[in-house]
């Protein structure tokens, strides 16, 4: 890059604080960036908006130093830098906050912003300047405790602190609210206001519509890597911003013509686990039940046991008494994944790599992975591989899966195929109970709204279905009642029509935010904010 | 300058076949270097490690002597690998059962009638305690959660020394004039000659029989499925309802019985008696066998026939150009480490960027 | 016991953990980083045969101990490029590692064997080292018993109190974190490695320049992995290295004095009896472990391959 051509003026206005121009970033054959401009002024919350996989997050990497572009320019005040890595990027005053926070979980709040900081800032001298910030803008942290034991919501304040307190002109932030109750992203929000007020460029990343219209002066839209269009999105609808997004229509779900109300067919009866780990949730006496044609949606921020109830539900950890699980009536709680699979269970896991698939293996070997001991794959312990072929291109087949070569590896598959396939696999078992956690997590939103689609037919045809999701608009479309997973503990399930997003947005901030009066129980505040509030 | 490593999106099945074959040449190319710098033209010592044992009936055979057991050895390994479970003790399980299924041997030796079944008592005793020494570094990773690495390797200090023991004391032949050996076996006890008058014994097709059923084992089984799956993702094989705990001892039983049938393999076929060491290293040698045929059954038989070739060629190049008997082994380590590099190309396009202030840089 | 036979005693426990302690705070570093290299054996093995190798030549204790730090630290450099550059399999790589020290060292030592030479001097401030019961102790060791000490305290200097020690440890919890953070993951790393090998290396040197004092071939009799089960014991923790040196010292001197006494024990039983123990004392070590998670470095034995 040292025989760089003159800088790119700016398209508009006067010079842009930061620009990047005609960035291309390709991986092998994959473009993930694709001759993108961006120009970002002092004192604007500048959006980033668009799908998963538009090429947002590859954007934000070569913008802070992570990675190199192919092709392109980044300047600052009009003149061409070299980001080589993110401390050239800090150097020039570029903070970011990261999506999957980049803390170690061992170490302590100090040591993980020290990490960032110039050597000689240690011990108190540091504990004194989190403390100040902290109390500038309200962002309060325990310099001393482990990462590990703090929650998401504190976790973010360590990532704004820490950039904060280089003194950043841009600061860039990735998906921030999505770990955030409602509660939390309001707290955040003043902070970048304020933050903008002070004269600092913001970048926002994000694909909730309302946050970037509620923030956000302007606003570029990526598809498939390369820019779309840029706007001022307070002067578009929520609809025409998802249309530049998305590019296509997307279709609705369509709702269930009528509920049949079946008989129960999961059940769990004070459910008790202990963490299984040093850094996992126990959870707490949780009781809930489902029954056949109905979707229950189990809210909450992650970290407060979904893993762990998901594990709990499909056996892949067991119960301490055989009647705490039970599947259509049958205690299976010291029962194992497969022998719950056999009375007619589903499991669809949140990481699709790595636990629902193995990305190294072809498709049919996934296919065999969870359905090996319910679908005749294999006779007197020899597979059959023409049969676990065939069930993998129905799958393909029903679900649309979009691969390149007959039987490619799963890891090979975008994120929304993958997890089309790994659905599908259990779909087409026509399962009598389904659990499935985080359905459409990082999944486009053609992809996302066929999953959706595929879960109410399935529970339409008499099918107990959990969802387990951080999205509450998708379990506000899909799900007939909603209960709030919150630091192990499960709030009794409300009829989705009867609650509101604010009152489960409270409850997934903890019940004790709800204000509990003298002299009730714990659960029962909860039940009453999920039902009362507007 | 850095260097990038792309991951591959798919494997290359030529690539996999290249790369192990691009490190042997590497790494004949740095012994050559090696050899010349002890005094002797490289092309001589080519000839001496690689073509010698070729070409002549008897080391012909002493190659597939020293192979038989290195590629029983190694598939066994290879189930253990796949499963990324680390028996580094196969040298301890050859031992032992070495050392038991010989004990039946002296146990029985010189009565009558003991002829037909003594053999397959000998192999059956040899390869369940292997197995069961095997169990032991299993078991307390299963149960306790101990490193299986260290406990395994340590287990193997622990069976040199209990031979060592056995041989120089209950099971000293009390005629052999204080030597620190058994009784010689009787011939019911001794692995059948495959040629009259030759030396290779049964052991060989026992081991080819191994590789065989591995194979199918591994390619065409759900336990073979169950085994590579554990390997690849632990989360997803437990998803898929495979217990850990369950597998770990399968293919400790799998690795320490096939060590331990290679062991009274070789004390029944070459050796005839019980002495303190009955194998040079087989059980470490075995490791590199199974890394060089990359875990899969037909390549260690391959790794193992390449591996025995150097070993006969080392020790004709000792006797006839004076070169050191550890030069072997050091080649050996090389090509393994070389192998491994290699894999790399496998599984990633390597790209080296110049210059010096890149991050992510390596010296 | 008098004092000075309780001295002569602790001398010589000393003396046996400094091997110990040496490797096994090199490995420390080194897992702490993040990385599992199982080729301390190798290590060690090559450092003691260059160690003496190049004593003997140049007539130098000093300059051995340097060479056999710089053996190990090669054939480090190795490990480091094969499993941090080329993101190879730690396990396998440092079992490849084994096998080509041990080869190595038999051509290093090939010329030395049976050759003997003075062990490195020791310590003698006079008034001080004649002082009675803890002279000896406190100042009559040769230089690698000191080195091993300054070792043991340098290090815990540095994991608990330097910056780069805070990013070494970092690296060694979330490789994908603290490389998003712009932390030099892979030259941190290939550092930690090299310092590992070369302080296996020292150990090795140790053995053939000072302990026995000769070379002879496989002489380091799985100290190499008995400093890996150190470092687990130690939970990754400097001062209980040495510690768990110590006891283990402890342990060889009394099997040496059982073997001399002649208990009627068989000596194949004696001389298991390290192995066996470092078995006993990983199994203890779980048994008291056994609620909670492990304390080693998260990202241990992970592979780490960053695309730009």
């Amino acid at each position: 890059m040292d025989a760089a051509p003159a800088p790119p003026g700016p398209r508009e206005g006067p010079t842009p604080l930061f620009g990047a121009y005609g960035i291309v970033k390709r991986f092998g054959d994959f473009t993930a960036n694709d001759r993108i401009d961006l120009e970002i002024r002092a004192g604007e919350i500048h959006a980033l908006l668009g799908e998963n996989g538009a090429g947002k997050s590859t954007l934000m990497k070569i913008l802070y130093g992570l990675l190199e572009p192919t092709e392109g320019v980044v300047t600052h005040q009009g003149d061409i830098v070299r980001l080589a890595n993110p401390e050239a990027a800090r150097a020039l005053g570029i903070g970011m906050v990261f999506q999957h926070f980049s803390l170690c979980e061992n170490l302590t709040v100090a040591e993980n912003i020290a990490l960032v900081m110039p050597a000689a800032l240690t011990g108190r001298a540091l504990a004194e300047r989190i403390a100040r910030l902290g109390q500038d803008y309200g962002l309060h942290l325990d310099p001393a405790r482990p990462v590990w034991s703090l929650s998401a919501g504190e976790r973010q304040r360590i990532e704004i602190v820490r950039c904060l307190l280089q003194d950043p002109k841009l600061v860039i932030l990735d998906e921030p609210t999505s770990v955030l109750t409602p509660g939390e992203a309001e707290a955040l929000f003043s902070v970048l206001e304020r933050l903008r007020d002070e004269g600092r460029a913001l970048l926002y990343i994000s694909h909730r519509l309302d946050e970037v219209r509620r923030l956000c002066s302007r606003a570029t839209i990526l598809r498939a890597g390369r820019v779309v269009g840029s706007c001022n999105p307070r002067a578009e609808t929520a609809r025409s911003l998802a249309a530049m997004m998305v590019g296509t229509q997307v279709n609705e779900v369509q709702p269930r013509a009528a509920r049949r109300a079946g008989a129960v067919r999961l059940v769990l009866d004070r459910l008790s686990l202990p963490a299984p780990g040093l850094h996992a949730t126990p959870l707490r006496d949780i009781s809930l039940s489902v029954a056949g044609g109905e979707i229950l949606g189990i809210a909450g921020i992650a970290g407060n046991g979904q893993p762990e109830l998901f594990d709990a539900l499909s056996g892949e950890s067991q119960a301490p008494v055989p009647e705490a699980v039970r599947l259509d009536g049958r205690p299976v709680g010291h029962l194992g994944i497969n022998a719950r699979r056999r009375l007619g269970a589903g499991f669809v896991p949140e990481e699709r790599n790595g636990h629902a698939a193995i990305p190294q293996m072809s498709l049919s070997d996934n296919a065999l992975l969870s359905r090996h001991a319910t679908a005749p794959l294999s006779r007197f312990g020899l597979l059959r591989r023409a049969r676990a072929r065939e069930l993998a291109r129905r799958v393909i087949e029903a679900f649309d899966v979009r691969k390149a070569g007959p039987d490619p590896a799963a890891g090979t598959l975008s994120g929304g195929n993958l997890q089309k396939f790994v659905v599908g696999r259990e779909i087409l078992a026509e399962p009598g109970i389904l659990v499935i956690n985080q359905p459409t997590w990082g999944v486009d939103a053609a992809a996302a709204a066929q999953l959706r689609q595929a879960v109410l037919d399935l529970a339409g045809r008499g099918c107990a279905v959990v969802v387990i999701s951080q999205d509450l608009d998708e379990l506000f479309e899909i799900a007939d009642s909603i209960a709030v997973l919150h630091d192990g503990l499960l709030s009794p399930p409300v009829p989705a029509g009867a609650t509101s997003r604010a009152a489960v947005g409270l409850l997934m901030g903890g019940a004790e935010e709800t204000g509990a009066e003298a002299g009730e129980t714990p659960a029962a505040p909860a039940r009453r904010a999920l039902v009362q509030v507007p | 300058m850095r260097l990038d490593l792309l991951p591959r999106a798919r494997r290359s099945p030529w690539l996999d076949l290249l790369s192990p074959a691009l490190a042997f040449a590497a790494a004949v190319l740095i012994g050559g270097l090696a050899v010349a710098a002890f005094g002797v033209p490289p092309g001589q010592a080519f000839l001496a490690y690689f073509v010698a044992p070729l070409s002549e009936a008897w080391s012909l055979q002493e190659v597939a002597l020293k192979a038989a057991p290195l590629a029983l050895i190694a598939t066994g390994l290879a189930f253990c690998y796949r499963a990324n479970l680390w028996n580094i003790g196969a040298e301890g399980q050859v031992v032992i059962g070495g050392l038991a299924g010989g004990w039946v041997a002296i146990a029985a030796h010189g009565s009558e009638g003991a002829t037909v079944w003594i053999l397959p008592a000998m192999l059956l005793a040899g390869t369940t305690a292997g197995l069961a020494y095997a169990m032991i570094p299993a078991l307390l990773r299963v149960k306790l959660g101990v490193s299986e690495i260290l406990t395994s390797l340590m287990l193997v200090y622990v069976a040199q020394l209990l031979l060592d023991y056995m041989v120089r004391g209950p099971l000293r032949d009390p005629q052999g004039y204080n030597f620190p050996q058994s009784v010689g076996f009787d011939e019911a006890a001794r692995l059948p000659a495959l040629m009259t008058g030759e030396s290779l014994h049964a052991g060989a097709p026992i081991a080819l029989l191994a590789v065989l059923l591995a194979t199918l084992v591994l390619a065409r089984t759900l336990f073979g499925f169950e085994v590579r799956a554990v390997g690849a993702s632990p989360r997803a094989a437990r998803f898929a309802g495979f217990s850990d705990a369950r597998l770990t001892l399968a293919v400790f039983a799998i690795s320490g019985g096939a060590a331990g049938l290679a062991g009274i393999c070789e004390v029944a076929g070459r050796i005839g008696q019980l002495q303190p060491e009955i194998s040079p290293g087989y059980g470490f040698t075995a490791i590199i066998v199974a890394f060089l045929g990359r875990l899969s059954p037909p390549g260690i038989l391959l790794a193992a026939l390449v591996i025995a070739v150097t070993t006969i060629g080392g020790e004709g190049a000792q006797i006839d150009l004076k070169l050191p008997l550890d030069l072997t082994r050091a080649f050996q380590g090389l090509l393994l480490c070389l192998v491994l590099g290699a894999d790399v190309l496998t599984r990633y396009h390597i790209r080296i960027v110049p210059g010096g202030a890149g991050g992510g840089a390596l010296p | 016991m008098s004092l000075d036979i309780l001295q002569m005693v602790l001398v010589t426990v000393l003396t046996a953990a400094t091997p110990l302690i040496l490797a096994a705070i090199g490995e420390l570093v080194v897992e702490r980083s993040g990385v599992l290299n199982l080729g301390v054996e190798g290590m060690m093995v090559l450092g003691a045969a260059a160690g003496f190798a190049v004593a003997t030549e140049t007539g130098s204790t000093l300059l051995g101990a340097l060479g056999g730090a710089g053996s190990g630290l090669l054939l480090a450099a190795l490990f480091g490029l094969l499993t941090v550059g080329l993101a190879a399999n730690q396990v396998a790589a440092g079992l490849a590692l084994t096998i080509l020290g041990l080869g190595l060292s038999g051509l290093v030592g090939a010329g030395y064997v049976g050759m003997k030479r003075d062990p490195a001097p020791h310590l003698h401030l006079p008034g001080l080292t004649d002082l009675p019961g803890i002279g000896h102790l406190l100042f009559g060791h040769d230089a690698f018993v000191y080195a091993a000490l300054l070792l043991v305290a340098g290090t815990w200097w540095f994991l608990w109190r330097s910056r780069a020690g805070l990013s070494l440890r970092a690296i060694g919890d979330d490789h994908t974190a603290t490389h998003a953070l712009g932390l030099k993951v892979r030259r941190i790393r290939f550092l930690a490695v090299l310092f590992g090998g070369a302080c296996a290396g020292l150990a090795g040197a140790y053995l053939s320049l000072a302990y026995t004092p000769f070379w002879a071939p496989a002489m380091t009799a799985g100290r190499g992995w008995i400093a890996l089960a150190l470092v687990v014991f130690a939970s990754w923790q400097p001062l209980r290295v040495a510690a768990g040196a110590l006891l283990f010292g402890g342990a060889t001197v009394l099997q040496l004095h059982a073997q001399a006494a002649g208990l009627g024990l068989p000596g194949q039983l004696l001389s298991a009896m390290p192995y066996l123990a470092t078995i006993l004392a990983l199994v203890l070590l779980s048994l008291g472990r056994r609620r909670g998670g492990s304390p080693a470095p998260a990202a241990l034995g992970r592979v780490f391959a960053p695309s730009r």
